[in-house]
């Protein structure tokens, strides 16, 4: 069981592993639905999620607004849909930024080696101990409040677990016989690192990027909760469960339906990047 | 084991060194002149030269880093620039509360989430196995300050059960009273976490030889779970709270937030808000040197449920 699954072609398990998988299923159901708002978010949501009507402010959910209206009579459901844009758009362009350079470190480091690699993985060993929210709020807090800048400091707070994804395989890599052929034939290191080295453990980076990003939207969410996030009027669902605490005791739905958004996005990404790291690992196999 | 402790702590001055730096870096990379940020763009150009004086913004770059690096060493973290209170003051008032918080959370998430990993290995695939991971699932999915505002909604608000603000002074009774949903915000990714991790490692020791064994001699199951196999799953988890503390303090700034609690989390927005430069550099200071703490008293606890840790 075990030789037939680990011999077998990568590709081929990950299938598998997937096909059975209900909750990767669920996983894969409620992230492209997510996508989806996102993406159609002018076309699906019912009312402008920025226009104020102040008559109809705290109402609660009803056939006109489904998820009810806040203090300034703005559209939840509209609100809660434009959210997803901002979450998504931050969690994956964060990933992708600290994917780049936590890749770049990763591979440089351990290709290199020595003081620099030692130096290297110390700053990282520190970086990975001082608490994510904190470090990200830090760095927020002195950029400033703007969607790049909340982006930036996500990114940073996530370069270190892609720079030892990176450099491990690095390691094993460059003492295999078709690199040390390549720098027989007098390829430069920065050729090495990227056309040979890089495209074989692509495909973990991209792995743990996947689990990442559903840290990357709780540390958006968490931001915008504390006002660090993107600007009114732009509708997050940080800053909505927010505002919405304001007038907790009157209007129940404000801090509701924003944490269930966050809630079923992050389940999403979890069920998706767990099935991925489950399938990818021969040892949960064997079980 | 003396000398394990003190050569643990010794290794820690340069990961301590380590934190320095990259925080004095990350506060020379913010672009703009602190002292515009904090003085305002309308501030006089003499003004502006006394403040850069005062926060030794005028001395060269490596006499600036010199002197960060020795005043944090012996314990001047800085002046806040608004109350001027050093922050070492300012921490030690609001310390207590933050302590209180973490530590009653440890105990609950450990409380909570060590029966319920054990359990759901016990009864791997059946239904407490899939509540428990249900449980674990959500509780690591939901960012702390969510899981607060639900819980306040449902047990303060709707409930009345359980005060809405956190009072200070008041009854001891009282007191317990408004930490209550504090810790179980603070505890709920905790002890998923905790049950996770005890859930994976108890299936890793429960196929291990040496239960066999146990249970071919006859051993009670009860006492054969106790003794044998939770002593040992016990290691993977002392790491993961190890690991997972300075999380925990993160996440306390959050609940000190939702509950309006006095505290660590209170003091860095605050200082946020104010744009009190000094006392955020200083504030990330005494949250490195904790960080480092902890980690420090992580190692030294595998050896009290690991014997093989050899403190050599």
């Amino acid at each position: 069981m075990l030789m037939s699954e680990t011999t077998s072609p990568q590709k081929n398990r990950l299938w598998i592993a997937f096909r059975n998988n209900r909750l990767a299923w669920i996983g894969i159901i409620l992230l492209s639905t997510i996508i989806c708002a996102a993406f159609f978010a002018p076309l699906i949501a019912p009312y402008d999620p920025i226009e104020q009507n102040i008559v109809r402010r705290l109402e609660p959910p009803s056939t006109d607004f489904w998820l009810g209206t806040d203090a300034y009579g703005r559209d939840v459901l509209s609100r809660v849909i434009y959210g997803s844009r901002v979450s998504l758009m931050v969690g994956f362009l964060a990933i992708i930024v600290a994917m780049v350079i936590g890749s770049v470190i990763g591979i440089i480091s351990g290709y290199v080696g020595g003081v620099l690699d030692r130096v290297v993985m110390s700053v990282l060993d520190v970086m990975l101990s001082f608490p994510t929210l904190l470090l990200g709020l830090m760095i927020a807090a002195m950029l400033g409040a703007s969607l790049e800048n909340l982006i930036i400091a996500i990114a940073i707070t996530e370069i270190a677990p892609f720079a030892r994804v990176a450099r491990a395989p690095t390691i094993a890599l460059k003492q295999r016989e078709f690199i040390e052929a390549g720098r027989a034939m007098g390829f430069s290191r920065i050729r090495l690192m990227g056309l040979h080295i890089f495209p074989n453990m692509a495909s973990e980076i991209v792995v743990v990027g996947s689990m990442w990003m559903a840290s990357a939207i709780r540390t958006e969410a968490s931001l915008s909760f504390i006002g660090l996030g993107v600007p009114p009027p732009t509708s997050t669902w940080g800053a909505m469960i927010r505002d919405g605490f304001d007038n907790i005791l009157e209007a129940w739905w404000l801090p509701v339906f924003p944490s269930i958004a966050i809630l079923l996005t992050v389940l999403a990404l979890n069920f998706v990047g767990d099935s991925i790291r489950d399938a990818l690992d021969p040892k949960t196999h064997a079980e | 084991m003396t000398a394990y402790v003190i050569r643990r702590l010794l290794l820690a001055i340069p990961t301590l060194l380590m934190m320095l730096t990259m925080i004095f870096v990350l506060v020379r990379l913010v672009p703009g002149d602190p002292a515009i940020t904090i003085l305002g763009d309308q501030a006089s150009e003499q003004a502006l030269r006394s403040l850069r004086a005062e926060l030794g913004l005028d001395q060269p770059i490596y006499v600036q880093y010199v002197d960060f690096v020795f005043n944090a060493v012996t314990g001047d973290f800085g002046r806040s620039l608004f109350t001027g209170r050093t922050v070492l003051e300012e921490v030690l008032v609001v310390l207590p509360f933050t302590l209180e918080l973490t530590a009653a959370s440890v105990l609950l998430a450990t409380l909570l989430g060590l029966p319920l990993g054990t359990v759901a290995a016990l009864y791997r695939n059946l239904w407490p196995d899939y509540v428990s991971r249900v449980v674990s699932m959500i509780g690591l999915s939901l960012p702390s300050f969510v899981v607060g505002i639900l819980l306040l909604l449902a047990l303060a608000v709707n409930l009345g059960w359980l005060p809405v603000i956190t009072k200070n002074g008041g009854s001891v009774g009282d007191h317990v009273r408004s930490l209550v949903l504090p810790t179980f915000t603070l505890g709920i990714t905790m002890t998923a976490l905790i049950a996770r991790v005890a859930r994976s490692s108890m299936l890793n020791v429960l196929s291990e030889d040496y239960i066999r064994t146990a249970r071919a001699k006859g051993i009670p199951p009860a006492r054969l779970i106790r003794r044998h196999a939770l002593r040992n799953a016990m290691i993977p988890v002392v790491t993961v709270v190890g690991l997972y503390f300075g999380t925990l303090i993160g996440n306390s700034v959050l609940t000190e937030i939702v509950f309006s609690r006095p505290g660590l989390g209170k003091l860095i927005v605050g200082a946020l808000n104010a744009r009190d430069y000094t006392m955020l550099q200083g504030l990330m200071v005494v949250f490195a040197a904790f960080v480092i703490l902890v980690n420090v008293f992580t190692d030294i606890a595998y050896g009290l449920v690991d014997p093989r840790v050899k403190y050599s």
